[in-house]
C-alpha cells in the first residue's frame, strides 16, 4: 500500500480497486445498529485544516472515528497558525504528537507534498489549493461504480471550472487510470493548457455542453466560484448558465442511464438547477455518504489495517 | 602593494606562460620570469579570464541583512570569479536616492573584495509611478548608470518611455524586468503543462514577450538605451534578434539557471539540459520553492534557445540574479515563498557547461560586454601587459559537489545542492590584489 495519499497520480488501477473494494465492505457497516470498527483503536488522525471545509472536514472525522481512531481536528483559525506559526514547525509539532495520519486541507496547491516531508505519519491530501482532491476523486468512482456498474468504458463529462479545480484534476488522473474516457467541458477561459499532456493522455477537451450530451453516462457539475465573474472568465452568470449549466430540458438529452454528480456545494441556478439536482438522476447526496465509506477505506489501508 | 607571480597560466586558452602582477596592474608576461620579491601562484592547468562582471546582483543590504550583506554577497562574488558586481535597487530602504545608492557604494569599499556598483531604482519605492531621482543618483558618489525596477515591470508605457529619455542625458541604461503584471496576477510558475497539473497559477511566456516588444520599439522611437534582464523564453530570443536587426540599441541577459534548469523541477521530476549535470543527481522532491524564481524556470524548448542565442550573441551576456533568501522564505509552501536562487559561486561552471571551453566567448559574455554595458571601465580587460590586474583562475578540469552550507552567501537557497559541476575558481585578482587565492576569500 501506498504510504501517502497526495495525488490521483498516486493510485495504480490495483490500489484504486482495492479501496473501491475496502470502500464497498465499510459501507456495509455503515447500515448496522453500531457503525464502528476497532481497527484503528489507539492510531491518532489529524484533521489540519487551513481552509473552512464543514463538510468535508465532518467526512474525514466520521470516517475516522467509525474505525475508533483518536481524532484531533486542528483548524488553522485561533491557533498557533493564526499566530504566524509555518507549516514545517506545525508538522514538527504533529509529529511530536504522534500523529498517524494528517488530514490536510490547504489553500496553496503542494502544501500536502511539503506537510510529507516533514512528518512520518501518513498525509491524506483533503484538497490543495487549485491542485487536487483525491479522495474526491475516489469517492466519485466508488458512487459511478455503484449506479453504473463498472468504470472502464464510461463517457464522463466533467463540466465547468476545470482551471481552478483540483476535484477534476484528480477525477482526471483517477478516471483514466480506471478506464474511463474523460471529457472536459467549459468555456476556454477555464480550460487549463496542455491538461492531456499535464494528466492523461486520451482526455478530450470540448466546448460545447449540448454535443456532449447524448454520448455521456456521466456529467459531473464543478462548482463556479461567483468571483469569476469579475476576472472575465465569461461575461455573465446569465450567460454561464445558458451555455454550460445543466438544466431539465439539457438532463432530457442524456442517455436514459447516465448519471449527474456534483462535488458540492453547489450554485443553484447557476451550473445546475434545483429541477436536475433534486432529480432520480442526481447522485449529489449519495456521493456525501460515500464519501465517509471511501474515507474510512482510505485510512484503514494507508495505517495498515490490513496488516493486522 | 603585493606582487604575484603566476606560473604556467593559460591565458583565455592560450599556450602557458607566466604572468606577473605588479603594482595593480600585468607588469609582464611570457616564459620563465623571474620576481624574487612575488608571491609564486603555481597555476598549472589553469586558465586566466578577465575578472567576472555581473550586472544583476541582490545584496539585501540595507534591510534584509538575515539573507545576505554587501560584505557577504561580495565574497560569494570573489569566490564565484567576479571582480565586480551590480546591486539591484530593490532593498529595504529601495535604492532611489543618491543617500542609498552612495551607502550601498560604501559598504563595498569597505568590504573590499568586488567592485560594488549600485543600480537606482526607475521609479520611487518601486512603485511604478513617478520616477526617482535618477539624475541625482547618477552624479552621486556611486556615479550610477543602469537603473531598474527589478523584481517589478515599468509596466505604464508612458513611465518607460520618459525613463528611457531622461538617462540619456548621462548615458545612463534602463533595464527593464519584462513582465506584464496584468498577465502574471498570482502567477508561480511557468504556465505550461506543469503547472496545469500541479495545479499552480501559470505565468505566461507572452507576458514577458510582450513588454520585451512593447520596450524596443519604445528604444527605438526615442534612440535610448535598453537592457532586457534574466530574458527566459524562445519567443523573446526572437523578439530581441528582429530588434538588433533593426539596430534597435538593446542589450539582453540571461541568468545560469535559464540555461540549465526545467519547470519540470517543480514537479521532482529531473529534467535538466544537460544530461552530463542530470546524472546521478535529483531534486528533492515536489513544490520545493528552492526552484521558485521570476522570470519562472521554462522549458526544455526554451533553454535551448536561449543556448543558441548566447552563442550566436542575440542574448549579449550571462548575469546571475543572485538571489538571497532566508530559510523561512524558502522552506514553507510554494505559493508563500519567495522567487529567486543564488547563483554568485555557480555560474561559470554553468557557463562551462553551456559554452565549453570557448574561454574567449566566456570572457566576452561574462566580463567584457557586462562592464562595457554597465560603464565599468576598469573591468572587462584581458589579462595582457599593462592591463588592471582585475582577472581569475579557473581550474577547468575540478569537479565539485554543490553543498548549500559550504558557500560564502549568508544564505542556502542554492538549486544545484548536491549537483557535481564543472570547473573550479582557484584565485581572483582585483587590481592588482588576490580576494581569492587557493579557492578560499583572503578576507
Amino acid at each position: 500500500m501506498i504510504r501517502h495519499l497526495l495525488s490521483g497520480a498516486d493510485l495504480d488501477a490495483e490500489t484504486a480497486t482495492q479501496i473501491l473494494d475496502t470502500a464497498a465492505e465499510m459501507a456495509a457497516v455503515a447500515g448496522r445498529e453500531v457503525k464502528k470498527l476497532p481497527a484503528l483503536r489507539g492510531r491518532t488522525v489529524v484533521n489540519l485544516f487551513y481552509e473552512d471545509s464543514t463538510r468535508t472536514r465532518i467526512s474525514f472525522e466520521a470516517a475516522a472515528k467509525r474505525l475508533s481512531a483518536d481524532v484531533i481536528n486542528f483548524s488553522a483559525k485561533g491557533s498557533s497558525v493564526a499566530k504566524g506559526e509555518s507549516l514545517k514547525d506545525t508538522a514538527l509539532t504533529l509529529q511530536a504528537m504522534g500523529a498517524d495520519a494528517v488530514v490536510v486541507r490547504h489553500p496553496a496547491s503542494g502544501a500536502p507534498h511539503r506537510l510529507a516531508d516533514w512528518v512520518d505519519g501518513s498525509v491524506v491530501n483533503a484538497g490543495d489549493g487549485t491542485h487536487e482532491h483525491p479522495t474526491q476523486a475516489l469517492l466519485d468512482a466508488y458512487t459511478m461504480r455503484s449506479r453504473l456498474g463498472r468504470l472502464a468504458g464510461l463517457s464522463v463529462a466533467v463540466v465547468g471550472d476545470v482551471l481552478h479545480s483540483r476535484v477534476a484534476r484528480s477525477n482526471v488522473l483517477l478516471l483514466s487510470t480506471l478506464g474511463a474516457k474523460v471529457t472536459l467541458v467549459g468555456p476556454p477561459t477555464l480550460i487549463p493548457v496542455d491538461i492531456a499532456a499535464a494528466l492523461a493522455p486520451g482526455t478530450d477537451v470540448c466546448y460545447d455542453l449540448d454535443a456532449m450530451l447524448p454520448s455521456s453516462d456521466v456529467v459531473m457539475m464543478l462548482r463556479v466560484q461567483r468571483e469569476r465573474m469579475n476576472d472575465s472568465y465569461f461575461p455573465s452568470a446569465r450567460e454561464y448558465a445558458r451555455r454550460y449549466g445543466l438544466d431539465g430540458p439539457r438532463m432530457g438529452r442524456l442517455p436514459e442511464h447516465a448519471i449527474v454528480m456534483h462535488p458540492g456545494p453547489m450554485n443553484r441556478g447557476m451550473e445546475i438547477t434545483p429541477e436536475v439536482a433534486d432529480s432520480p438522476r442526481s447522485t449529489i447526496v449519495e456521493q456525501v455518504a460515500n464519501g465517509v465509506s471511501v474515507r474510512m477505506a482510505v485510512l484503514y489501508l494507508l495505517l495498515g489495517g490490513n496488516n493486522r | 602593494m603585493n606582487s604575484y607571480l603566476i606560473r604556467n597560466v593559460s591565458v583565455l586558452g592560450a599556450a602557458p606562460t607566466d604572468l606577473l602582477i605588479r603594482d595593480g596592474v600585468v607588469a609582464e608576461t611570457g616564459a620563465g620570469l623571474a620576481a624574487p620579491d612575488a608571491t609564486v601562484v603555481d597555476a598549472d592547468g589553469l586558465v586566466a579570464l578577465p575578472g567576472l562582471v555581473d550586472l544583476h546582483t541582490h545584496l539585501r543590504e540595507p534591510g534584509r541583512e538575515d539573507a545576505e550583506t554587501v560584505e557577504t554577497g561580495s565574497r560569494a562574488a570573489a569566490l564565484g570569479g567576479y571582480t565586480a558586481v551590480c546591486a539591484m535597487a530593490n532593498t529595504s530602504p529601495v535604492a532611489d536616492t543618491a543617500g542609498v545608492v552612495e551607502q550601498v557604494w560604501r559598504l563595498g569599499r569597505e568590504a573590499g573584495l568586488v567592485d560594488v556598483q549600485p543600480i537606482g531604482a526607475v521609479t520611487v519605492g518601486l512603485a511604478g509611478e513617478r520616477l526617482a531621482e535618477l539624475g541625482a543618483m547618477a552624479e552621486s558618489a556611486a556615479r550610477v548608470r543602469i537603473f531598474s525596477d527589478d523584481g517589478h515591470c515599468v509596466a505604464d508605457p508612458r513611465l518607460m518611455r520618459r525613463a528611457l529619455e531622461y538617462v540619456k542625458a548621462f548615458d545612463g541604461i534602463i533595464a527593464q524586468h519584462a513582465e506584464e503584471p496584468r498577465l502574471t496576477e498570482g502567477a508561480q510558475m511557468h504556465e505550461g503543462e506543469v503547472s496545469t497539473r500541479l495545479g499552480l497559477t501559470g505565468w505566461p511566456a507572452v507576458a514577458e514577450e510582450a513588454i520585451i516588444a512593447r520596450d524596443v520599439l519604445l528604444a527605438e522611437h526615442v534612440g535610448s538605451r535598453l537592457h532586457v534582464c534574466h530574458v527566459s523564453t524562445a519567443g523573446s530570443v526572437e523578439v530581441l534578434r528582429h530588434a538588433k536587426a533593426r539596430g534597435v540599441r538593446v542589450t539582453a541577459e540571461v541568468t545560469p539557471h535559464h540555461l540549465l534548469l526545467t519547470d519540470a523541477l517543480v514537479s521532482g521530476r529531473s529534467e535538466l539540459a544537460s544530461p552530463a549535470l542530470a546524472n546521478n543527481w535529483s531534486p528533492g522532491g515536489a513544490y520545493d520553492p528552492v526552484f521558485k524564481v521570476n522570470p519562472p524556470l521554462r522549458t526544455a524548448t526554451d533553454i535551448a534557445a536561449l543556448r543558441t542565442a548566447l552563442v550566436d550573441g542575440v542574448i549579449d551576456i550571462i548575469a546571475t540574479d543572485h538571489a538571497p533568501h532566508a530559510v523561512e522564505d524558502k522552506e514553507c509552501e510554494w505559493a508563500y515563498a519567495r522567487p529567486g536562487m543564488l547563483g554568485l559561486e555557480t555560474a561559470l561552471s554553468i557557463a562551462l557547461d553551456v559554452l565549453g571551453p570557448r574561454w574567449d566567448l566566456i570572457a566576452e559574455r561574462m566580463s567584457r560586454t557586462p562592464a562595457r554595458i554597465a560603464g565599468l571601465t576598469e573591468h572587462g580587460h584581458d589579462p595582457v601587459p599593462g592591463a588592471p590586474a582585475t582577472l581569475t583562475l579557473v581550474d577547468p578540469a575540478a569537479r565539485r559537489e554543490i553543498e548549500p552550507a559550504e558557500l560564502a552567501s549568508r544564505s542556502r537557497n542554492t538549486p544545484y545542492a548536491r549537483m557535481t559541476l564543472p570547473g573550479r575558481i582557484v584565485a581572483t585578482f582585483l587590481r592588482g590584489e588576490a580576494t581569492v587565492l587557493d579557492g578560499k576569500a583572503l578576507r
